[in-house]
């Protein structure tokens, strides 16, 4: 059918200015270029954000002089490198920690009552409520050596652990902070999805787990997807909650650039840092894209 | 037909040789169109055959690449939307959601300054046109389709615009509601007086609605008439085909004096009519002016005669349609009385009909590429 | 299936105590007698609530963050809006691009932003000064108002302005009477947002901060690195509730205008 025409023009002012046929030229109109009311926005976007950006990236090669020596270096020292893989790797390991808390939960959200659904957003949105600091805050009362967990493990014969300064601290921390950006945009794809089909497979034959495995965990993997990547790379550039509750051994990248700043006043070797940190990052969300865009087909779908 | 008096509310409208390009694609081609004042004019034709681009061009929402309008004898090219004074109606209601339905009609007088009294007086009497009195508080998520479209046909007519343009405005609603908002619109359209232009691809609904009809195909208009005037006379293939129901022969043809045949399958037909050189003919036959003869009965003089069979046999409580394939393969179809002589699939007739109701066409293959 | 619901139920209630946990504890916290940060509290006192008002350190750094936060809610807002606005009604395919540049600010990471941005403060005297918390904040606040935006001017019909205008409405009439009521919700939570990103925002913050102009965030911070201050568990709680509050309206608000 070809209903395109009639329905196009329906709607709204025709973009392209009339040619030779109107009597008079028509008066430039705002309307008719859009695009220009982003133009605030990018002008502040410009200023504040890529301009920052590319002059760290600028100092990372001029500073002390201009030479590849602060990458060199960057890549040479073996405590960088260290710094850099634990970066990784507590992101990776936030990352699953979160998933597996937040799967079984948004799932809870899409099962129950509107009364219980109700609880258990609140339970996920009560920590936003709270300043970042302060939940942190919160987290060294909690994990500290004579905290609320030592103490509670003490109370029930276990002996106790030490979580304050460590690398578990970190990621328990973290994980908590991060966990609404796994379980939102998980509960939004689970909700979409289709219940009747689970059930259409169980009527095939397909036995509970089996009907979850081949139906329902394929058809929310987007959601995971999008969670964890959100979640991945939110983690990379932490910096409070490490700061405070980590120790040396679980310091993150964040620290490093922050401490080669302020306290060593080396802005090349800080810089070097920050876009190694910069580009992990947008490499991330590049090698991501394609799992996005499934997530839109599936959505679309739905 | 609206009496002389209330005509005088009604715009004449005048669209002169428009042409509307979107790149390279034409979607008005050349396009001249006169209405009367107090005329209910539709724009009839298949999706994109520029009837709603013709529409969008007369309220101001779409601009011409060419060509003249004018509505009331002024012209109103390059005149915006909002300073056209005419009344829209949109096939999706287009009603505002935060305003209740009183705030909805009353919207265009309040943005041309009418006082508060005479503002509630004048919504109150368009909706009672409408009969949505009772519904002024509500908000329009609360109505069923049929009341948005209501009250957003009063909201077209409260600032007693002199031309209504309505775009498809029964299209989302089900065939029993549609029927009876064809009458309504009938008469608040005898009441107001009010230059109608009415876009639809539904041609039923053109007939009963309509004083006139502007039949569109890919841009240019093919005819503009009566109802009648289109069905009896269509002036093209295409309007035959769209209007109505109808039969289809071609065949090799001659000329004789004011006579053309055409032959199908062995068998001769004759249509009074000729055609201009170089165009090929096409016989256009209404169903109504068919009958069905048993085979090889007697022939009275002037009919013409094709031998088929009954493929399909259908009773409609006022008659019987049939279906008959010719020997050529085309199929005709047939609408008979009750006291014709039934037939039943598989029976071998002959297809009879007089030689004046031959309509007598150019062939246009277009004609049948826009309506598959 | 009932074993199965258990477990489920089991572990999601283990997951809600990890989630609200840090909130919980800090409200007793912020009743200690003792300036220490060990849990349970020894005992009950407010001066922590009352060092909070009266000591300047804090009401200062308190006013500040409104200050800015305000400030900053109402500019991105604006220009968020506006950005939406040009987004939704670009038709060409450069409407996805330009959405993706103007979200980026939520990816880079905070602190190669913070570094970036101390290194131009530097430059041009914006280090401490409330136009460069304002500047820095916005940017950081415009995706937030974007997405809301973009949300509400999704389910808004565009054909309503068409219909406005041939009902007499020119274009601004016809924005300001159909499109802003319309989308009015989507710019409130945008400028909540705004206000809260704004509030909350420490690591820019940590590196543009001077002891001239020190916003909440920081003073929290460098009262946590500094000593065992229980203060800061009463700030904590006083944002709580004051949130709760703000957040109960709004629903109360809410279910009342879908009601009418």
């Amino acid at each position: 059918m070809n209903q395109t025409i009639d329905t196009t023009t329906a709607g709204g002012s025709d973009p392209r200015p009339a040619g030779r046929a109107a009597s008079e030229p028509r008066r430039w109109r705002l309307a008719d270029y859009p695009s220009l009311l982003t133009v605030p926005a990018i002008l502040l976007l410009i200023a504040a954000m890529a301009y920052p950006l590319l002059t760290i990236v600028l100092r990372s090669f001029s500073e002390p002089e201009w030479s590849l020596q602060n990458y060199v270096w960057f890549f040479s020292t073996p405590v960088n490198l260290t710094v850099l893989a634990r970066t990784f790797s507590i992101s990776a390991w936030v990352t699953i920690v979160c998933v597996i808390a937040a799967y079984p939960y948004a799932y809870l959200m899409t099962t129950v009552g509107p009364r219980m659904r109700l609880v258990l957003i609140m339970c996920v949105l009560v920590p936003f409520w709270v300043s970042g600091v302060v939940r942190t805050l919160a987290w060294v009362i909690l994990l500290q050596d004579s905290g609320v967990i030592n103490s509670t493990l003490k109370a029930i014969g276990f002996s106790s652990i030490r979580l304050i300064r460590t690398q578990t601290g970190v990621v328990i921390g973290m994980a908590q902070v991060l966990l609404p950006f796994m379980i939102l945009p998980l509960y939004s794809v689970m909700r979409g999805i289709d219940l009747r089909l689970v059930q259409a497979a169980r009527s095939l034959g397909a036995r509970p787990a089996l009907a979850f495995l081949q139906v329902y965990l394929p058809l929310s993997l987007p959601g995971v997807f999008a969670g964890a990547i959100i979640v991945f790379i939110l983690s990379l550039g932490f910096y409070i909650t490490p700061a405070l509750l980590g120790g040396p051994r679980s310091t993150m990248l964040s620290t490093l650039v922050q401490s080669q700043v302020l306290s060593l006043l080396n802005w090349g070797r800080g810089g070097t840092m920050g876009v190694v940190l910069l580009v992990s990052t947008f490499v991330l969300l590049a090698v991501a894209a394609p799992l996005m865009r499934q997530r839109h087909k599936q959505a679309s779908r739905s | 037909m609206s009496t002389s008096k209330t005509r005088e509310r009604g715009a004449a409208i005048d669209i002169r040789d428009a042409t509307k390009r979107y790149g390279k694609f034409t979607a008005l081609d050349n396009v001249s169109l006169h209405i009367e004042p107090g005329e209910f004019m539709t724009l009839l034709g298949p999706s994109g055959s520029g009837k709603t681009t013709t529409l969008n061009v007369v309220a101001g929402f779409t601009d011409l690449t060419a060509g003249d309008l004018s509505v009331g004898g002024e012209s109103i090219v390059g005149v915006p939307a909002h300073k056209r004074n005419i009344g829209v109606v949109f096939q999706h209601y287009a009603l505002f959601p935060h305003m209740t339905v009183g705030k909805n009609v009353a919207y265009p007088l309040t943005l041309r300054g009418v006082e508060k009294g005479e503002r509630e007086r004048r919504v109150k009497a368009a909706l009672d046109m409408v009969k949505m009195a009772d519904f002024a508080h509500r908000y329009p998520s609360e109505l069923s389709g049929g009341q948005q479209q209501r009250v957003a046909l009063a909201r077209a007519i409260v600032f007693d615009p002199p031309l209504l343009l309505m775009d498809e405005p029964l299209g989302a609603l089900d065939k029993k509601l549609r029927e009876w908002l064809q009458l309504e619109i009938k008469r608040i359209h005898r009441e107001l007086g009010t230059t109608f232009v009415y876009v639809t691809h539904d041609q039923e609904e053109a007939l009963v609605l309509s004083d006139r009809i502007a039949v569109f195909n890919q841009g240019r208009i093919e005819q503009i008439g009566t109802g009648r005037q289109l069905y009896d006379e269509p002036a093209t293939l295409f309007v035959g085909k769209f209007i109505g129901e109808s039969t289809t022969l071609r065949g090799k043809a001659e000329t004789s004096g004011d006579e053309t045949g055409l032959t199908i399958a062995g068998q001769k037909i004759v249509a009074k009519e000729k055609l201009a050189g170089g165009e090929t003919p096409v016989i256009l036959l209404r169903p109504e002016k068919l009958s069905l003869a048993a085979a090889k009965a007697p022939i009275t003089n002037g009919q013409n005669s094709l031998a088929g069979q009954v493929s399909e046999a259908i009773y409609l409580g006022s008659g019987s349609k049939y279906q008959v394939v010719l020997r050529d393969g085309s199929i005709a179809v047939v609408r008979s009385s009750l006291e014709a002589k039934p037939f039943t699939i598989g029976d071998e007739v002959d297809l009879r009909w007089s030689v004046e109701d031959s309509k007598l066409l150019a062939d246009d293959d277009r004609a049948d590429m826009t309506l598959t | 299936m009932k074993p199965f619901r258990i477990i489920l139920g089991l572990f999601c209630l283990l997951v809600a105590v990890w989630l609200i946990m840090p909130t919980l504890v800090v409200i007793p916290m912020s009743f200690n007698d003792k300036k220490s940060l060990a849990f349970p509290p020894s005992g009950f006192s407010w001066q922590w609530y009352a060092n909070f008002f009266t000591n300047p350190e804090w009401s200062n750094s308190l006013l500040n963050s409104l200050k800015v936060a305000s400030i900053v809610a109402v500019v991105a807002t604006f220009i968020g809006t506006l950005a939406a606005l040009g987004l939704s009604r670009m038709k060409h395919s450069g409407a996805g691009i330009l959405r993706a540049i103007l979200i980026t600010p939520m990816v880079v990471p905070g602190v190669v932003l913070a570094i970036g941005i101390y290194a131009v403060y530097l430059n041009y005297q914006l280090v401490g000064t409330t136009f460069g918390f304002v500047l820095a904040h916005t940017m950081l606040a415009i995706p937030f108002v974007i997405i809301a935006v973009s949300a509400s001017l999704e389910v808004f019909d565009v054909r309503l302005e068409t219909a406005a205008a041939s009902l007499g409405a020119n274009r601004f009439t016809a924005f300001r009477t159909i499109t802003l009521p319309l989308i009015a919700p989507g710019m409130l939570s945008g400028l909540l947002f705004a206000f809260v990103t704004s509030f909350d925002e420490i690591i820019v913050a940590l590196f543009i901060t001077s002891p001239y102009l020190k916003t909440l965030p920081v003073q929290i911070f460098t009262s946590i690195t500094r000593d065992a201050d229980p203060t800061v568990a009463a700030v904590g709680t006083i944002i709580f509730f004051a949130t709760s509050l703000v957040i109960a309206a709004g629903l109360i608000i809410g279910s009342k205008s879908k009601r009418s």
